[in-house]
């Protein structure tokens, strides 16, 4: 076994080279939009991801609060000649599938279709962007779904906790408001509010991802018919800068009282932007700490070694305008203080001493390695080139992502690790019945 | 019951796909089987250079002997924790060495490992696979940490939800003698129950090459996987493994009413279920039709549920139905509706009924099987679009006693299904005295 397994460490030199190209094409069209577009014409099957920069619900107005999403939630509800139920027919009998969502940053749009109801796709798309109804039977149709929603997360531990750990984090920032919405925000949201909200989407802020059967030619042709009736400019503006302010040392954890017999523990402080320098180097620090499955040292000390919880977890959370570093562990509530000091004792290890060469080059292997595992299903990878557009990575950032992976040094996570590892400032949020903290 | 899949890790990002389709559908696999019963199946996709590596036993939940539910998935995620010659824990962190990830999960009538990998490092984990097929090691310590593991896993995933209690309990009402009665991740009691001996003699009689099914999908050639697997499992010998003979279950002599009520609970939740056929036991081959009637009653907005109770009657903020034939015994026809705010699940439940009554007295039309049958054939192109969703449709139909060709023929028998076999199957299927129904209320008021 170890013999076969050092040949195949030595053989992993080779690059990642897919029969599907890696790098998109970019598209511009005649009426001035581009979009990033891989070809692959092995299945009758296309996926565009559409986005906006600035458009997601942290623009909702404070009173609104759940608007973006609402709006998102009404553009497949009825648009041109087609009432709600006669629009969801049309995509149902052509089996397309067209949805929108809103995040914090950007309100998203997913289509994906057979090749041989693409024009009508498209159509849709078209009709849902330029000409939604907004009907009132709509309105308060999916305001009662929202509202629904809402009251079932609202006793689910993991999301109350996910709520008092964004609000904790960012009190000041739109990121740290309930921006799915709250019932008083959602009822109150207007007819007018929406057609406001509508005009987050224009063509200045669009982003645009295909991947699948369709060439440039077709593809150009279709989004300057989809996407020209948009507004001109999008009425948003870029948010400020977000950043976790500095809690007391030695902040204790926050207890929301819950009779259930395991604690959800939810934790933060603050993490950096997509666009850091010191992207690579952080997130490799953290697949170590606490992102790797089975390989992380927080999933070894808490549940491999005294098996203290099923799930032990960290990540960096980048938003367009700050990042959050954020983790999380459930446990049996009389284990929560054993649990959370072990990982106290991880963070500051990590902050003191950064890792080994042996983690460093583990995790680069799986971290390159993994990555083609991303080139998955067309939606996925249309989302991917949504992603990286988003972040302003560059066209060639598909193919040159594994070298900046294999760039990162241990000093790079020695000083990254100093930077942002600071257990003294962990905002920690405990949800159930904790003893002994 | 097959339905229910309990993975060893939890996945932030849900990265544990959950199948587009329930369904399975044309992947054009290739198949064959070594000399000593292991089937292999071979799904070429050259999109990516990368494979998946899935082995499945023919074992679930529903194996385990009586008083020691959860012990499949308790062996599930000790087959993590090393052979003679992998080390415990190390085969996970040999495979993210490796740039791959790995998973395992446990279902009532079967367990599956995969790793998805680089197409180059086929090799390495077919040999670890196939070496823990055979050489599992139990150490009793780890057993210890692991049932740990395991019980704070059922608090997670039960005790601390509601809805999940009260499925667990529907399960207990469903099924009197029939171990799907027990949820997958065991009852606490159970799971504390399981010894390492017993864990040890479960996995010497499931765990054997002539009890598993080798599904290898992505950038690979039937010879590659005829080479390396002749190579890796070719060697293990074939076990006596026993049939799968589950306790026989009465009929239900419904209806039977399970009502959890519980201080978390803000957004109550009516189910319906009612005993149905699964493809391997379906004496009256009805389980093509039974999945055409989901579609026409919950496949998205202009489905009848969904248009009758939430769009028109405004009573439900969602409604559907659900059916799964992947099953190796029973399975079930389920309906489940959720109320909008203001609305009292007393209106909602008559609603439903008076739905399922309609049902009963009108069945459904020629055009509505028409149009359900299209939307479920073309399903079957967009399954072709992702790497994991052949392994799963096909391990999930071969590990409850389907062929490849139940598979591959799955859309010409949607195809066929008429109006009149989905009528017949509803007046055969959905009996009162065949259903539980299932409440989930909140704890101050009804």
């Amino acid at each position: 076994m170890k013999r076969l397994i050092c040949l195949a460490l030595l053989l992993f030199a080779a690059s990642f080279r897919p029969a599907l190209a890696v790098t998109p094409e970019r598209v511009i069209t005649p009426g001035g939009f581009e979009a990033w577009l891989i070809q692959d014409h092995a299945n009758p099957i296309m996926s565009l991801e559409v986005a906006w920069r600035d458009s997601g619900s942290a623009h909702d107005p404070a009173a609104k609060l759940g608007l973006g999403r609402l709006m998102a939630g009404l553009l497949d509800e009825g648009a041109g000649p087609y009432d709600s139920q006669a629009f969801q027919r049309r995509l149902e009998d052509l089996s397309i599938k067209l949805s929108f969502s809103s995040g914090a940053d950007m309100v998203q749009g997913h289509l994906t279709t057979l090749s041989r109801n693409r024009e009508q796709a498209f159509e849709m798309l078209r009709l849902a962007l330029s000409q939604p109804h907004f009907e009132p039977e709509a309105v308060l149709r999916v305001k009662g779904q929202i509202e629904a929603g809402l009251a079932q997360s609202s006793e689910e531990p993991a999301s109350i906790a996910s709520k008092a750990l964004f609000a904790a984090s960012l009190p000041d920032h739109a990121y740290g408001r309930e921006n799915e919405g709250t019932p008083e925000t959602v009822r109150a949201i207007t007819e007018s509010d929406l057609r406001a909200a509508l005009g987050r989407l224009g063509r200045d802020n669009l982003i645009i991802g295909v991947v699948g059967d369709i060439t440039p030619q077709e593809l150009s042709r279709l989004l300057d018919s989809t996407f020209a009736p948009l507004p001109a400019r999008s009425n948003t503006k870029p948010l400020p800068q977000a950043d976790v302010g500095t809690p007391q040392p030695g902040i204790k954890p926050l207890v929301i009282k819950r009779p259930i017999p395991q604690s959800v523990v939810q934790f933060a402080f603050q993490g950096i932007k997509r666009d850091d320098p010191d992207w690579f180097a952080a997130y490799v620090m953290n697949y170590i700490l606490g992102g790797g499955g089975f390989s992380s040292r927080l999933t070894v000390e808490v549940r491999e070694k005294r098996g203290l919880a099923y799930s032990v977890y960290s990540y960096f959370y980048p938003f367009d305008h700050g990042g959050l570093w954020l983790g999380g562990v459930a446990t049996e509530n009389a284990k929560v203080a054993q649990s959370l000091s072990l990982i106290r004792r991880e963070l500051a290890r990590m902050q003191g001493k950064g890792v080994s060469a042996k983690e460093l080059a583990d995790a680069k292997t799986f971290l390159t390695g993994s990555f083609p595992l991303r080139f998955d299903s067309s939606p996925n990878i249309a989302g991917l080139l949504v992603a990286v557009q988003s972040d302003r990575l560059g066209l060639d950032y598909l193919e040159k992502r594994n070298a900046l992976v294999e760039q990162v040094t241990l000093g790079d996570v020695r000083r990254v690790a100093k930077r942002l590892m600071a257990p003294e400032k962990l905002i920690v949020i405990v949800v159930g019945q904790p003893k002994g903290l | 019951m097959g339905m229910t899949m309990i993975p060893r890790l939890f996945l932030i990002l849900g990265l544990l796909l959950t199948p587009l389709v329930s369904h399975a559908a044309v992947f054009n696999p290739q198949s064959f089987t070594l000399a000593n019963g292991l089937q292999v199946v071979v799904i070429e996709n050259h999109r990516s250079p990368i494979v998946s590596h899935m082995v499945w036993y023919k074992v679930g939940d529903a194996d385990a002997p009586w008083g020691l539910s959860g012990m499949p998935h308790l062996l599930e995620h000790l087959m993590f924790k090393g052979t003679n010659s992998v080390g415990p824990g190390l085969f996970s962190k040999i495979v993210a060495r490796n740039g791959g990830r790995d998973n395992a999960f446990t279902g009532s009538d079967f367990t599956a490992y995969y790793q998805n990998i680089a197409a180059s490092r086929l090799e390495l984990v077919m040999k670890m696979e196939a070496d823990r097929m055979a050489n599992l090691v139990l150490d009793p310590k780890l057993i210890e940490t692991e049932r740990k593991v395991v019980l704070e896993e059922r608090r997670s995933r039960t005790d601390n939800d509601p809805a999940a209690r009260l499925r667990e309990k529907m399960g207990a009402a469903q099924y009197e003698r029939h171990p799907y009665r027990n949820p997958v991740i065991g009852w606490e009691a159970d799971i504390r129950a399981i010894k390492p001996a017993d864990l040890q003699a479960f996995y010497r009689t499931w765990y054997a090459p002539n009890n598993a099914i080798l599904i290898v999908a992505g950038d690979v050639t039937l010879a590659e996987v005829r080479r390396l697997s002749e190579t890796y499992y070719g060697p293990l010998p074939a076990r006596d493994v026993r049939d799968r003979k589950r306790p026989d279950e009465p009929p239900l002599k419904g209806p039977k009413r399970v009502e959890l009520r519980d201080m978390a609970v803000r957004q109550p939740l009516f189910l319906k279920e009612y005993r149905a056929p699964s493809r391997r036991l379906d004496a009256l081959k009805q389980s093509h039709a039974l999945e055409v009637l989901e579609m026409i009653l919950s496949g998205g907005a202009t489905s009848r549920l969904y248009e009758s109770l939430v769009v028109k009657s405004k009573l439900a903020a969602s409604a559907g139905a659900s059916y799964n034939a992947e099953s190796f015994d029973w399975s079930e026809f389920g309906f489940y509706a959720s109320p909008n705010p203001g609305v009292s699940m007393d209106r909602l439940e008559a609603a439903l009924e008076a739905q399922i009554a309609h049902l009963l007295a009108e069945g459904v039309s020629e055009q509505e099987v028409a149009r359900a049958k299209t939307r479920l054939i073309d399903g079957a192109v967009y399954a072709r679009d992702s790497l994991s969703t052949g392994s799963y449709a096909l391990g999930r139909a071969l590990g409850t006693g389907q062929s490849i060709d139940d598979i591959e023929s799955w859309p010409e028998r949607i195809g066929a299904v008429t109006a009149d076999e989905v009528n017949a199957a509803i007046k055969s299927v959905l009996v009162e005295k065949n259903a539980v129904l299932g409440l989930l209320l909140s704890e101050t008021k009804p």
